[in-house]
């Protein structure tokens, strides 16, 4: 593995600033990682030309002196985003070879600060899934394996393609977005950094759209800081997107001070869940431990509704999916499949369009708004909803953050949850809440299992509080010391 | 007089069957498009004609990824509609997806508002041709987004769709069933369409559907229950609208008779046959499953703009009414044809200006509407213009011309142009009010004729016959009152 | 609440997705399996609660009413399965 690929975020920001390399140095090494890696199918499209030429644009900016903020910097995006020209497919067979004249936002974003794209990511059909087997395009390996076995592990999911890229050092940073968990869980189970801004922080403009209530795109990366960097350039109101938030974007990088005196972090006893493994309890009181050490102050927090979360989330989300997806019928984009009658065409087009948690879903999402049901399902679980966010209205009285577990395990065998949709939702079961409440959450690698698997911690924050979110993480991410590396096995 | 739907309007439109009298329910939906530059979530073009999806932006294609920014604009002109309509305006309504397939709605669910419209209850008032007043009920008002549209009958086996239309901003006029007869669903909707053209909300063109109506016909033993209902969609012409009625009341009057039931169905009127027909493609039942947008929020209104907006608003048409009833004595009837249009009613406002306003109507309600009428002109296309026309009637007032040469005069500036006054002086028709020069002609005529002058004194209708010979005499020009004066002086009678 | 098979039929005409008879058990299995899990949701009492409608605390903001889209038909149309003169083209659709 060559030494640039290695780098944080940061240091190939400083590096390139120090003309120790070029853009174009970099970009390059990290297609070299990326085509020898294609094993981990963690890439759909990788755009080599475009990367270069963007890295060529970079140095010229770099040469001027006239750098932005992420001049040079390669990275991957979530096949979720539309980037203008280049296939985008959100992981499903329905919109294959769809080619959008356009550029999401988030992107466009990115871009404009300087940042190179290096390809599209492979992800959870249409996000949905905690595990990428969803994926029309094949399932992503983890990086990360048992110690001394072979056998393939998930990379959490919907963002796994971004996560696994990013833990096995085919690009520094990458785009994700979460719905339920898809940025936080599957940065969890690879070791890495990911966050989930405040809903409204990133504009959902030209992003495939999942569930429009919960959807909020944030940055993966292998350090806080780098997390930090990204989000600032990926974040910002959008006169396109009516749920995004007027409010200007602090320097996150700046928050980390790396004091949490006097900070007080709350403990939800909700999160102690049944049959919740050993190995996530311990890391759990070490964190707790860290942040006591470093001068934070631990208070006991209560949000009694946590237990509905997730069921309120698969009522809410499907619906939303219900309707979200009804456009890809085959008639302006994507996949089309012929029948007798237009009725027949949408069907067929469907049917053959949409893998089956897909179809499971806009199922479950019809049923719970169709007449009769809409009352005991939809509203009932907007209502539990109001009572979720409430809880943390209430427990912000007592804490300024609140830490829990990324997840309930580490990363599982691919194809060992996938006949049970009920088992797989339950990798949602800490992160979900942040999503149904529009609370900003981050996860930071907190240590190892005894089989050597990442395990994550999660802090959630106040809305709009990213910054207590990137200086409590930066204290975690310092004492936890994660050095743990996976095997390179995959080139 | 204003009465209420229905008892007032109960006997007098029944229909009669073999079985007896039925009466006619009829509610409508009117979709009126908001006269905006641009759409009510994109800014893409609204005009009329252009090109198939060229004036489409993502958003109404439904391209993956796009969302919808609201046009104030749009929401501006459903308060100002709400406050016309004299309705309940809702600060705070919530836009819903109603979900359904179909090849003109990219989205796969139109934007609408569902249980929390932005205006709530409000009425129209019906002008009858007796002078007299129907109330009819407005159920709600709420913005939504336009389909596409789909061309069926280009390719045989082919529909084509154009997106053009996808997005456009409409308002859903929702009445309660308080219409009674064909007559009133055409009177119900041509008063609206003044309404929303007073304000400058829609345009109305209903060639152009800018304004269409989804009409709701059911029929029912006169006070019982609501009988089952058929919606015929779709309708932009008036004269169809009451034609599809009358064809479709009859319809289920006879289904009834012959002891058949009526089933709730969505229906199509056939134009060229005359008959109303079931609708192939809405014959799966719907279930639209309406759920608040959460690409939205909820649209709340400062009350400061809605007053901002009630100030805002021109007199309309049954207050103007009204006005030119109290203040200028015009008769309803002639106060109800003249405000129907918004420019016909500008155009007597500046003829009555200063004048008498009984005379002005009738010169423009008679004279004028008449000459247009042949001509087949609108009152913007007038060639006499309402401040000629006025200054034609001050020559009557002043007695320079009489009421019989103003129409001679009138026709002259119709077809010629001209101003009144010129046209008098030039050919002469000044009016003869000089009694020495009328006492000669007078003089003249009964010195020719002693027989006649002795009969006056027995048969005063005699008279009359002096009259006209004086007027002959004087092409006219004679003041009829001085020559009456003049002649009952010398004569008795 | 449970769905039979014939419910699930008819969800998966709502959902304009064909389901082929042999996938109808299966699938019923499946969504009973969720919707038994999702039934915990009535153990909560929402009386007066309202629904929440959005997590964020803001005004809809709105736009003016100025041409600032379309006129990009090639755009909108390029990605279509099949168009003719510039209009999308599906099976006949009969009214
Ligand atoms: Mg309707
Ligand atoms: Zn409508």
């Amino acid at each position: 593995m060559s030494q640039l690929t290695d780098m944080t975020l940061a240091q190939m920001r400083d590096g390139l600033r120090a003309k120790t390399f070029s853009a174009h140095d970099l970009a390059e090494a990290h297609l070299t990682e990326m085509e020898a890696s294609r094993i981990l199918n963690a890439f759909l499209v990788e755009t080599g030309d475009k990367a270069l030429a963007m890295a060529r644009e970079s140095d010229k900016h770099l040469e001027a002196g006239t750098a932005r903020p992420l001049e040079g910097i390669p990275l991957g995006i979530k096949d979720l985003f539309c980037v203008k020209d280049v296939p985008t497919t959100a992981g499903s067979h329905i919109l294959e070879g769809f080619s959008p004249p356009y550029e999401s936002t988030v992107t466009q974003n990115l871009w404009h600060d300087g940042a190179v794209c290096l390809g599209k990511l492979n992800m959870d059909e249409f996000a949905m899934g905690s595990s990428n087997e969803t994926s029309y395009f094949g399932p992503v390996k983890n990086p990360w394996r048992r110690a001394g076995s072979n056998q393939d592990l998930v990379p959490g999911g919907s963002s796994g393609g971004s996560a696994a890229a990013v833990a096995a050092k085919l690009v520094p940073g990458a785009t994700g977005t979460d719905t339920g968990g898809s940025i936080r869980q599957p940065a969890a189970v690879t070791g890495i950094v990911g966050v989930k801004p405040t809903y409204g922080r990133c504009s959902r403009w030209g992003v495939v759209a999942f569930a429009s209530s919960l959807d909020q795109a944030g940055p993966l990366a292998r350090t806080v800081q780098d997390c930090a960097i990204m989000l600032k350039s990926m974040a910002g109101h959008d006169p396109k997107d009516s749920t995004s938030l007027k409010v200007d974007v602090p320097d996150f990088e700046a928050a980390m001070t790396g004091d949490v005196k006097g900070l007080r972090i709350g403990v939800p006893k909700e999160y102690r869940v049944d049959n919740m493994p050993e190995e996530i309890d311990a890391l759990w009181q070490q964190g707790i431990e860290w942040l006591k050490a470093a001068g934070a102050e631990i208070v006991d927090v209560t949000l009694p509704h946590t237990k509905y979360a997730l069921p309120a989330y698969y009522i809410v989300a499907p619906a939303e999916a219900s309707s979200n997806l009804a456009r890809y019928d085959g008639v302006r984009y994507g996949l089309r499949e012929a029948g007798t009658d237009i009725t027949e065409l949408y069907e067929n087009s469907r049917a053959a369009g949409f893998g089956h948690e897909v179809q499971r879903r806009v199922m479950i999402g019809t049923y719970v708004l169709s007449a009769g049901y809409y009352d005991a399902y939809y509203l009932q679980a907007q209502k539990v909803r109001t009572l979720i966010k409430r809880d943390f209205d209430e427990a912000w009285a007592t804490c300024d953050a609140i830490l829990t577990p990324t997840t309930p395990g580490p990363a599982f065998a691919i194809g060992e949850k996938a006949d049970d949709p009920l088992e797989m939702y339950l990798n949602d079961i800490f992160t979900v809440t942040a999503n149904m409440s529009g609370l900003p959450a981050i996860s930071i690698p907190g240590g190892v299992t005894k089989d050597g698997l990442p395990l994550g911690l999660q802090l959630i924050g106040k809305a709009l509080d990213e910054e207590t979110l990137f200086r409590v993480g930066g204290v975690i991410e310092e004492a936890a010391q994660f050095t743990a590396q996976p095997d390179v096995w995959w080139r | 007089m204003t009465t209420k739907s229905p008892e007032a309007t109960t006997g007098q439109k029944l229909i009669q069957g073999v079985t007896g009298p039925w009466e006619i329910v009829i509610g409508l939906e009117v979709h009126a498009q908001v006269s905006s530059n641009s759409k009510l979530f994109s800014g893409a073009a609204t005009e009329f004609g252009a090109a198939p999806n060229s004036q489409v932006s993502l958003v109404d294609a439904a391209m993956p990824g796009m969302l919808p920014v609201i046009n104030k604009y749009c929401v501006e002109q459903a308060v100002r509609t709400g406050l016309g309509l004299e309705a309940q305006i809702n600060n705070y309504s919530v836009f819903d997806r109603k979900n359904y397939f179909y090849p003109d709605l990219p989205q796969g669910y139109q934007i609408s508002q569902y249980l929390q419209p932005i205006v709530g209850e409000g009425t129209v008032l019906l002008d009858m041709p007796d002078g007299k007043t129907v109330e009819i009920g407005i159920e709600r008002l709420h913005l939504e987004q336009d389909a596409g549209k789909s061309i069926h009958d280009m390719h045989p086996q082919h529909s084509l769709v154009d997106l053009n239309r996808s997005g456009v901003a409409l308002m859903e006029i929702v009445s309660k069933p308080d219409i009674r007869s064909s007559e009133e669903a055409g009177l119900y909707v041509t008063k609206l369409r003044s309404i929303l053209r007073y304000l400058g909300t829609c345009d109305g063109n209903m060639e152009q559907g800018s304004m269409r109506a989804d009409v709701n016909v059911s029929v029912r033993r006169p006070g019982e229950e609501l009988g089952t209902r058929c919606e015929i969609k779709n309708m932009n012409s008036i004269r169809f609208i009451r034609a599809a009625i009358e064809y479709e009341a009859r319809r289920q009057v006879d289904v009834i008779e012959e002891g058949g039931t009526i089933t709730q169905e969505t229906l199509l009127y056939d134009t060229a046959n005359g008959v109303t027909r079931s609708m192939r493609s809405k014959e799966e039942a719907h279930d639209y499953r309406y759920f608040p947008d959460p690409d939205l929020l909820p649209l709340e209104l400062d009350q400061s703009w809605v007053d901002e907006i009630r100030l805002s608003l021109p007199e309309l048409p049954d207050q103007k009414k009204k006005r030119f009833i109290d203040d200028l004595g015009l008769s309803p009837y002639d106060a109800s044809v003249l405000v129907a249009d918004r420019e016909r009613a500008a155009y007597f406002e500046t003829v009555a200006e200063g004048r008498d306003g009984k005379l002005a109507s009738n010169w423009v309600t008679s004279d004028l509407f008449g000459a247009l009428k042949k001509s087949n002109l609108d009152v913007t296309e007038s060639p006499v213009s309402a401040e000629a026309l006025g200054r034609l009637i001050d020559l009557i007032s002043d007695n320079t011309i009489s009421g019989k040469i103003a129409k001679q005069v009138f026709e002259i500036m119709f077809a010629e142009g001209g101003e009144a006054a010129d046209i008098v002086e030039a050919r002469g028709l000044r009016q003869v009010t000089d009694s020495g020069a009328i006492e000669a002609v007078v003089d003249d005529i009964i010195a020719a004729n002693p027989e006649k002058a002795a009969e006056v004194a027995t048969k005063p209708k005699a008279l009359g016959w002096f009259v006209g010979q004086v007027m002959k005499a004087t092409q006219g020009k004679a003041n009829p009152q001085a020559v009456n004066e003049i002649l009952k002086k010398k004569l008795g009678g | 609440m449970s769905v039979d098979q014939d419910t699930v039929r008819r969800i998966a005409k709502l959902s304009r997705i064909a389901i082929k008879e042999e996938q109808v058990e299966p699938m019923t299995g499946e969504l009973n399996g969720i919707l038994a899990w999702v039934e915990q949701l009535r153990e909560v009492n929402t009386d007066g609660v309202p629904p929440l409608t959005s997590v964020v605390e803001a005004k809809l903001s709105m736009r003016e009413d100025v041409i600032t889209d379309g006129g990009i038909p090639k755009d909108v149309t390029r990605n279509a399965p099949e168009t003719e003169d510039g209009f999308f083209v599906v099976p006949k659709v009969m009214e």
